[in-house]
């Protein structure tokens, strides 16, 4: 008997098939994508150990703020690494340090927890099998868990940044922001840049989603995806600072996060920022690819 | 058989949902599926599913026999190293977009969003599923939550249910929307009696609405009585498929009879006189295998020479039985 003769209709005459039941449709729907993608944001943002985080991160600048308000006047007022000690003078200033504060450890650690969760969370719980046997599209899913991921890592930059901005407005005050150079400029143009810097930051941590989402294909075990994230993070800053690998140092994934304070120049470089973005997309089509070919052929045995 | 026959045939006891092996339009039909995992493990071992349309197909043997891997293979999950599979005759995993959302699945137990309620993980499926009418989305959920009888707890989060109320919401799941198949791994795992009566209850309601139903178990008798058909799975092997009362006729019957104690005696020269050999006293019920004498014989001399009947059953050799000779092992050891 071969596969062909058993999946022939039946021969007249023979049994009519079990009552026949309403046919559905299996059309997909005009905005599924949209409904998916929605139902997912409200899977991370509803997750109460998800907004812990952001309001972690979002405590930062809060925290450096009040230090930097009560030592002001001290000995030690006004100094500090980075942005730090520029801080009292304008407030403006606790945007970039914030951030700064947050881009080696605690950036690349959010973004371990999001892309930890995406994959190798849902398989730890089980419930991969069942998106999948819905069925949602592998590639489909990954697209979404992807626009999530950085949806969150989004908005823990964004939170950051308005809290620097609120923070250091109500204990500083905002004022015409001084540049690298010495120059001053008006208070609009120094909010644009500072809103500059935070979304080069944003863009800057995508590569890092592509490593985390592609490291949570390969476990079920979203912790260990999450540590593989951060450690590929700092050994990245690691290798930046050994002039021995300075040849491959343009190429590292953390080389040029620090390279936002082009915008702090009189004239932003455009090509230097570029060339940052540029290879974030290198890393992210190296990784997204990666990950897409393991999660789409992947047996699903969890 | 028509709609009215099996209705009728309903009415009187159980139903057999005959239909040809072959000659009908199949539910499920693989034809040497193969599955070896990477460590070597040949999980399955070029199986072919015979599943025919209505019928409800009892999926047994023990833990570890490859069931869950075949429903994987089935479902596209796992990657057959060899063989096909088909799904209401269309191949798998090449059609699962368009085909899965008639196929309603419990796959090794019930996996929900914990911090989720059961409703809003019943929500999060069905927003995945890009052919579900985001419209009736609320009116199915509910409705599936009833037919579960899980509706006072749909508010609460997953992670607080028990056992038996995560099961009930992987069938709720499974029952989204209206469905040609459903495929339901070890289904009664985790339930107390009345919890398993119920989904053997679901089981035939659903098979007699026309949804064909593959149901896996390791322990036989849970749902042995709402099949149709059996397959038997061993060491990742079909040992055995067909329609399950030509299976279980397969084996010797024996005859069992209850009588009065100062009856025994009378009863087993009766039965000796017809012919049976070995048979066994019990206190006031004795046992003999069959043979060739047809059971109205054997009640016809009993009553003939006076014997009070107080019961008088046929046996036939359990799956359970079947499967021990067959394997020459117990089913579930574990147990």
């Amino acid at each position: 008997m071969s596969p062909a003769d058993v999946l022939d209709p039946p021969a007249p005459g023979s049994r009519a098939p079990a009552p026949v039941l309403v046919p559905q449709a299996t059309v997909a729907h005009r905005g599924a994508w949209g409904r998916l993608l929605r139902s997912e944001m409200r899977l991370v943002f509803g997750r109460r150990r998800n907004i812990a985080l952001l309001s972690g991160l979002a405590a930062v600048p809060l925290l450096l703020g009040v230090v930097l308000f009560v030592t002001q006047d001290s000995a030690l007022g006004g100094q500090g690494p980075g942005f730090v000690g520029r801080v009292t003078g304008n407030g403006l200033f606790l945007v970039i340090a914030a951030l700064f504060m947050c881009l080696p450890f605690l950036l690349p650690l959010t973004i371990g927890v999001a892309s930890g969760d995406a994959i190798a969370g849902e398989a730890q719980a089980g419930t991969l099998r069942y998106l999948l046997a819905v069925p949602v599209s592998r590639t489909r899913l990954l697209a979404v868990k992807a626009v999530a991921v950085l949806t969150f890592v989004g908005a823990a930059v964004l939170a950051i940044a308005l809290v620097a901005l609120v923070t250091g407005a109500v204990l500083f005050g905002l004022s015409d922001i001084t540049l690298l150079s010495g120059t001053t400029v008006p208070l609009a143009d120094g909010l644009l840049r500072v809103a500059g810097v935070a979304a080069y930051v944003a863009l800057s941590l995508t590569g890092l989603v592509a490593v985390g989402l592609f490291l949570s294909t390969l476990t079920e075990v979203p912790v260990g995806a999450m540590a593989a994230t951060v450690v590929v993070a700092i050994v990245s800053a690691v290798l930046d600072t050994l002039p021995q690998l300075a040849v491959i140092h343009p190429a590292l994934l953390t080389h040029h996060w620090l390279d936002v304070a082009e915008f702090l120049r009189v004239q932003v470089d455009w090509g230097v920022l570029g060339q940052g973005l540029a290879v974030q997309g290198a890393w992210v089509a190296i990784f997204g690819a990666l990950a897409w070919s393991r999660f789409t052929t992947a047996d699903v045995t969890s | 058989m028509t709609t009215t026959q099996v209705a009728n045939a309903l009415a009187t006891g159980p139903v057999v949902r005959t239909q040809s092996e072959g000659t009908g339009p199949l539910a499920v039909r693989t034809a040497g599926l193969t599955k070896r995992f990477r460590s070597g493990q040949v999980a399955v071992d070029g199986i072919d599913l015979v599943v025919p349309r209505g019928s409800v197909y009892g999926f047994l043997g023990p833990n570890g026999s490859g069931k869950t891997t075949t429903i994987r293979m089935l479902l596209g999950l796992v990657r057959p190293t060899s063989g096909k599979a088909w799904l209401l005759g269309e191949p798998m995993p090449e059609a699962a977009g368009a085909l899965l959302p008639r196929v309603g699945v419990l796959v090794e137990g019930p996996a929900f969003q914990p911090y989720l309620s059961g409703r809003a993980n019943l929500a999060r499926l069905d927003a995945s599923d890009a052919t579900a009418d985001p419209r009736t989305a609320r009116r199915r959920s509910e409705e599936a939550l009833e037919r579960v009888g899980l509706t006072a707890a749909a508010g609460k989060p997953y992670r607080q249910y028990s056992l038996g109320m995560k099961q009930r919401l992987g069938l709720a799941a499974a029952l989204l929307r209206p469905r040609e198949l459903l495929v339901l791994d070890e289904p009664t795992n985790g339930l107390d009696p009345q919890g398993t009566r119920e989904v053997r209850h679901l089981v035939r309601e659903l098979a007699d609405a026309g949804t064909t139903v593959l149901v896996s178990s390791h322990l036989l008798t849970e749902i042995e009585q709402v099949c149709s058909h059996i397959g038997i799975m061993g060491r990742g092997r079909l040992l055995l498929q067909g329609e399950r009362h030509e299976l279980t006729g397969r084996g010797v019957a024996s005859v069992a009879v209850t009588t009065s104690p100062h009856q025994v005696g009378t009863a087993a020269q009766v039965l000796t006189s017809l012919g049976l050999r070995d048979v066994v006293v019990d206190g006031p019920g004795l046992e003999a295998p069959l043979g060739d004498v047809a059971p109205e014989r054997v009640s016809a001399a009993l009553v003939h020479a006076g014997v009070d009947l107080v019961g008088l059953e046929v046996r036939r050799p359990s799956l359970e039985q079947l499967f021990v000779r067959l394997t020459g092992e117990g089913f579930d050891v574990a147990r």
